[in-house]
């Protein structure tokens, strides 16, 4: 069946089956391959999206079920300039990734625990990304680097939107 | 892993809903957040062949105060009861137990009725719920219908819900200034519960004590009798039947109901 | 001033946080157009005989290509590629008549799209007659019911000896317990993933995530039966390792042969459930230790007695015993040590390499043993290691299981991190709760450890580098060990940039593909900065030494006495910096470029200690860490920031064997935790944030001074966290808890030890 949606900015409208997961359509339908899967039972969060201004688990949404959404992932933060977002900025400062699977989601999940409580403590932070796995950094770097990133005000809590910003 | 084939429904309202349920029957399952569906479909645990989508009707998501209730939407996602004001003002313990479900991005999807409809014994909310008291509205082909929480949860996965019906609208009691306590036992933050209580207005509700959330009625009686919190607690589990798993045998899931009942309603009695 | 001990960001980071990185799954390739993808299918039954399998419904589902079983395939069995394993117990490509775990491969289905796999391979009929299953090493050990009754016995191996009957004769308190090393899941963020292509030219590119290329090539080519030089392997950005991308797995193999047969290229990823069945699992050992000696705290004699679960197939697990035998006297100078280990067969998961391999359980096995020591003479823990560790040296120390210290403070590095703990206040305040009764009360928890890094390099193996400076001044580093989160993009070109003044943005390392690096050791058991990482800095002196014999030409100048310009990047005349050449001019005339192997002059042993504090809720049983402080010893550190992540991680790891993770599989060999639902992977909110105390004494084993750092934190932080939580209800006369130390597991610790008290009360 059709889904409409935008992307990133990008308005697009594809035929799909109404199984498909919103992960494996922004994956393999869109070819925004950032976005990765971890596991089959919405509990590494590898796959976190924003979806119309909330972060989601895009591997427990159907791509049917986005209609109509605004959907950014990692791809859509940065500019076309390589001016790094501010939470990406901040992974990369505090070396908040190793292997990187879970990086995305994780960047994308700690701009809704930003747009959700801008000046989080660390035991909050935690608690933000608790539906988030890392098998590299021990969480460590992650919490500071939310840290780092709250130090940047507003835009750490927001993603780049064509309907103004959000998160 | 990903869900087998299915017919999709994407209803507009509360009656195409129910005429998509009508025509298909129990091959149909209702989709709001999705996040107890999907995961069951994805491990292909759970096969329905046609999907009605409801999270696209509008006036589902609502919290208001109607007389002493509070009635909310069966539409309203965790995250919109945990941030709602009035729920917060006039049955303070539902947002907080929404806030203890999952973790954010589930929070973001989750629907209370979803949680409410899908039965599961180790659910935060239906716990919250029964503890509070008040009703199910549940919507079928003849009109509406109100189920007592006490008698909504048959067993595991299973509610008094006919298949051609929908759950509209949770009720609960306005508790206001009344204590209450939550106490959720789990081995990491955003575990399920391996057995939570909630404690409100002499009322104590237990989760992953039995085949559904369930009321711990001999702590209940005693303390209606007056007795102490220690005494009536220590009867928490008298009654239940509780399973064996990995995380906890029943021996062990016995002692939990009974501490988590003590501590709970220690900080119902301390909030008040 | 040098690059070299400064926080450089990483290079590969702009990248994998704008695009995300590149994982097998995600390669995007005109080779791989057209491919068709495989899904297996695997038993439900953990041991039992094939009656019947039956494809024909799967034949006709939408999209099938092929449907193969085992009566399809005309390949040998796996051998087990071990010495000292039965020559019986191979592993068949798909199961024919006997299958030995759940996760055993069955079938494989081939379908044009993804989701049309699942579909498919539901529909293949698999009838099982069930066998008893053997779940435990004591099962296993009866040899009632044999996984391979052609071996005529469970047993995979056998090393050592058992201790002479008079070992503890003499000592005034002996104290035994068996310990449980549970199996553990290694849980790469990132599952296992394969494509493969056949080319015209009869050559097959594998993409696979892997932790090393080379080691992966060669052993599917002799699987497969073909010429290495067919077989060209790539490794693209991995999302973790752990140890479990240690070598080839055999669905690698087996989907390039798929790829021959059906004439297509051929993709596979696995899901999470397939993972936690599939991919290897860790540790797995069943100790007995038993410790003697005087009351004074002074140990005698130590025994350790390992029974190793190797899972259904032999796999590198096999062997992980004798790292634990080697290192079982640990920090210590125990005048008599004993070690013995036996290696069984049971109807699970294979097992392999974990952060670690072998080693954590040799530290977890002695730093309770001195705990338990410790409680029977009633003595403080810290002080019992004090009494007995080996004092610092500089010169080698050969142990009594033959292991060679290169260097070690063993003594400093406790004090060091009780001090940094605040030990004294820590105990005070925990008496205070103990005297208060309080339902949260703390315990406290330390660990001294020394493990071996670069390992292979006492068998002399080597790791290559490749370096070459372009004529646009850019350099490109290809190197033999294979970065899967490390940040060797960034710490190569550190170690290039130090000797070359090229700075570090302007190089690329590349790693990770058989065509372009032939030879490489791949990155495992902490290996790669002392081997791979000094192969680079080897590189770049041969590179000086051949840029100034062509810069004396082009000077000319007699090459002695030139020099290295850093700021120029290339070489000029000795004190007249700016006078010279740069490389780039140099390459443009030639390519300028060097090969070279660099072999270390034997391992290297970290060391620390850590610390770990709990808070333990006595009333449940739930422990939750509060602090831990570590000191972790890897000799020079190149990257602060990089070695800090990978302490980082490995506590995170440590703590949750301690704590939380745990394999588990009912009595009839199903598992009970193959979704990430079920199987309790740390998340951050079980974790406070780390305190790290330095400490770094350089090894003579390489130029660099680095020893490994990969491991340190699932050595150290294990047993601190396991002792801190029996440390915490001590008092309660709790003297030992499996792990994980779950809340139930403590809770009944507690009762029972209630009971006993009781009991001896009235007696």
């Amino acid at each position: 069946m059709q889904v409409s949606m935008t992307v990133n900015g990008e308005e697009r409208t594809d035929d799909v089956e109404p199984r498909l997961l919103l992960a494996h359509y922004l994956r393999e339908v869109c070819d925004l391959r950032a976005t990765n899967i971890g596991c089959d039972t919405t509990s590494c969060g590898a796959c976190t999206v924003i979806v119309d201004g909330l972060s989601v688990k895009s591997c427990t949404v159907l791509a049917v079920s986005a209609e109509g959404a605004e959907v950014t992932t990692l791809e859509g933060l940065s500019g076309p300039d390589g001016e790094l977002h501010p939470v990406p900025a901040a992974f990369r400062s505090e070396h908040g990734l190793q292997c990187g699977f879970c990086t995305p989601g994780m960047v994308m999940a700690a701009i809704g625990v930003l747009a959700a409580n801008p000046e989080p403590s660390d035991r909050e932070v935690r608690e933000g990304l608790e539906g988030n796995l890392c098998r590299c950094t021990g969480y460590h770097n992650i919490v500071r680097a939310v840290q780092t990133a709250a130090q940047a005000g507003p835009a750490a809590g927001q993603v780049p939107s064509s309907r103004g910003v959000t998160a | 892993m990903i869900p087998g084939a299915f017919e999709y429904v994407r209803a507009g309202s509360v009656e195409e809903a129910l005429t998509a349920l009508a025509e298909h029957g129990e091959d149909a399952k209702v989709l709001a957040g999705g996040h107890s569906l999907l995961p069951l479909m994805k491990l292909r645990l759970a096969m329905p062949t046609v999907l009605v989508d409801i999270s696209r009707v509008p006036d589902l998501s609502y919290v208001r105060v109607e007389g002493d209730e509070v009635a909310i939407g069966a539409g309203t996602r965790h995250f919109e009861l945990e941030r709602s004001d009035v729920a917060r003002a006039e049955v303070p313990l539902l947002p907080h137990v929404a806030s203890r479900v999952g973790d954010p991005q589930v929070r973001h999807r989750g629907t209370l009725g979803g949680t409410v409809a899908h039965s599961d014994p180790a659910s935060d909310l239906p716990t919250a719920l029964l503890a509070l008291g008040g009703d199910v509205v549940v919507q079928g082909p003849n009109g509406r219908r109100s189920v007592p929480v006490t008698e909504f949860w048959l067993g595991f996965f299973e509610t008094a819900l006919e298949p051609d019906e929908l759950v509209v609208e949770l009720r609960t009691p306005r508790t206001g200034s009344t204590g209450w306590g939550y106490e959720k036992f789990t081995r990491r933050e955003n575990d399920w519960p391996i057995v939570a209580a909630a404690a409100v207005d002499g009322r104590v509700a237990l989760a992953n004590m039995g085949g559904t959330v369930v009321r711990a009625t001999a702590t209940e009686e005693a303390l209606a009798r007056g007795a102490s919190t220690a005494e009536a607690a220590a009867l928490a589990d008298e009654g239940t039947s509780p399973s064996s798993d990995m995380h906890a045998d029943q021996d062990y899931r016995r002692h939990l109901a009974r501490l988590l009942t003590r501590r709970a309603l220690e900080t119902a009695a301390g909030a008040s | 001033m040098s690059i070299l001990g400064t926080r450089v960001v990483r290079i590969e980071d702009p990248l994998f946080l704008t695009r995300g990185a590149t994982y097998t799954d995600d390669v995007v390739d005109e080779r791989l157009a057209g491919a068709v993808h495989a899904t297996f299918v695997r038993s439900q039954v953990a041991h039992g005989r094939v009656l019947s399998v039956d494809t024909t419904a799967a034949h006709k589902a939408p999209g099938v290509v092929a449907v193969v079983t085992a009566d399809d395939i005309d390949l040998d069995p796996i051998p087990a590629g071990l010495p000292m394993v039965p020559a019986a117990m191979t592993r068949p490509w798909l199961a024919k008549d006997t299958v030995r775990f759940v996760g055993d491969i069955i079938a494989v289905v081939l379908t044009e799209e993804r989701y049309q796999g699942e579909d498919a391979a539901e529909l293949v009929e698999v009838d099982i007659d069930p066998l008893p299953a053997v779940v435990t090493t004591a099962d296993a050990a009866r040899d009632e019911v044999l996984l391979f009754p052609d071996a005529g016995t469970n047993v995979m191996a056998s090393f050592g000896e058992p201790a002479p009957a008079d070992f503890f004769d003499g000592c005034e308190v002996v104290v035994t317990q068996a310990i449980a090393n549970q199996r553990v899941a290694p849980v790469p963020l990132e599952t296992r993933a394969t494509a493969a292509a056949w080319g015209e030219d009869g050559r097959v590119t594998i993409w696979c995530t892997n932790q090393g290329a080379q080691q992966a090539k060669g052993q599917i080519a002799g699987w497969l039966g073909l010429d290495p030089d067919l077989v060209h392997l790539v490794t693209p950005d991995v999302g973790g390792g752990f140890g479990a991308k240690i070598g080839a797995d055999p669905e690698y193999a087996f989907v390039a042969w798929l790829a021959r047969r059906v004439g297509r290229p051929v993709r596979w990823v696995e899901s999470r459930s397939e993972n936690l069945v599939g991919m290897l699992h860790g540790r797995a050992q069943d100790q007995v230790v038993t410790i003697g000696g005087r009351r004074d705290g002074t140990i005698e004699a130590y025994s350790l007695v390992v029974d190793q679960d190797a899972g259904a197939y032999p796999r590198v697990g096999v062997v992980l015993p004798t790292l634990t035998m080697l290192m079982t006297p640990a920090v210590y100078g125990f005048p008599k040590v004993h070690a013995q280990a036996r290696v069984l067969a049971t109807n699970t998961t294979s097992v392999g390499a974990y952060r670690g391999a072998g080693r954590p359980e040799a530290t977890a096995a002695a730093e309770r043993a001195i705990d338990l020591f410790a409680a029977e003479i009633g003595m403080d823990p810290a002080d019992v290691r004090r009494k007995n560790l080996l004092p610092p040296f500089d010169s080698p120390h050969t142990t009594p299981t033959g292991a060679v210290y290169d260097s070690g403070d063993y003594t400093a590095a406790l004090d060091r991190v009780l001090a940094a703990a605040g030990y004294p206040e820590l105990r005070a305040e925990q008496a205070r709760r103990r005297e208060r009764g309080d339902a949260r009360q703390l315990g406290i928890g330390m660990s001294v450890y020394v493990e071996i890094t670069g390992a292979d390099s006492g068998f002399g193996s080597a790791e290559s580098a490749e370096l070459e400076v372009h004529p646009d001044g850019t350099a490109t580093v290809l190197t033999g060990t294979s970065p899967h989160g490390q940040g060797h993009a960034t710490t190569w070109a550190m170690l290039a940039s130090e000797q070359l003044g090229i700075p570090v943005d302007r190089i690329t390392v590349v790693h990770g593909d058989t065509d372009r690096i032939p030879r490489g050791g791949g990155t495992m058991g902490s290996r790669s900065l002392q081997q791979g990482g000094a192969a680079v800095h080897q590189a770049a002196i041969e590179l000086i030494d051949l840029a100034k014999q062509r810069a004396a030409q082009v000077l000319e100048a007699d090459p002695a006495d030139l020099e290295v310009d850093l700021a120029a990047a290339g070489i000029s005349v000795r004190g007249v910096p700016g006078s010279g050449v740069t490389f780039a001019q140099l390459a443009e005339a030639e390519p300028l470029s060097v090969q070279t192997r660099f072999t270390a002059a034997g391992p290297t042993f970290p060391f620390g200690a850590h610390l770990a504090v709990v808070e333990v809720d006595v009333e449940s049983g739930k422990a939750e860490l509060v602090r831990i402080v570590t000191v972790d010893d890897a000799g020079t550190i190149v990257n602060p920031l990089l070695a800090e992540g990978q302490r980082h991680g490995g506590i995170a790891q440590g703590v949750a064997q301690a704590l939380l993770e745990e394999v588990l599989y009912d009595a009839d060999g199903n598992p009970q935790t193959s979704t990430l639902a079920d199987y309790p992977f740390v998340s951050a909110t079980e974790l406070p944030s780390f305190e790290l105390v330095e400490m770094a004494t350089p090894t003579p084993m390489n130029p660099l001074g680095a020893k490994g750092i990969g491991e340190a934190g699932t050595i150290g932080a294990t047993p601190a966290v396991h002792n801190a939580v029996i440390d915490g209800v001590s008092h309660l006369g709790v003297r030992h808890v499996d792990m994980p130390a779950t809340p139930m597991r403590v809770w009944r610790a507690i009762q029972q030890a209630a009971t006993r008290t009781q009991q001896e009360g009235s007696l």
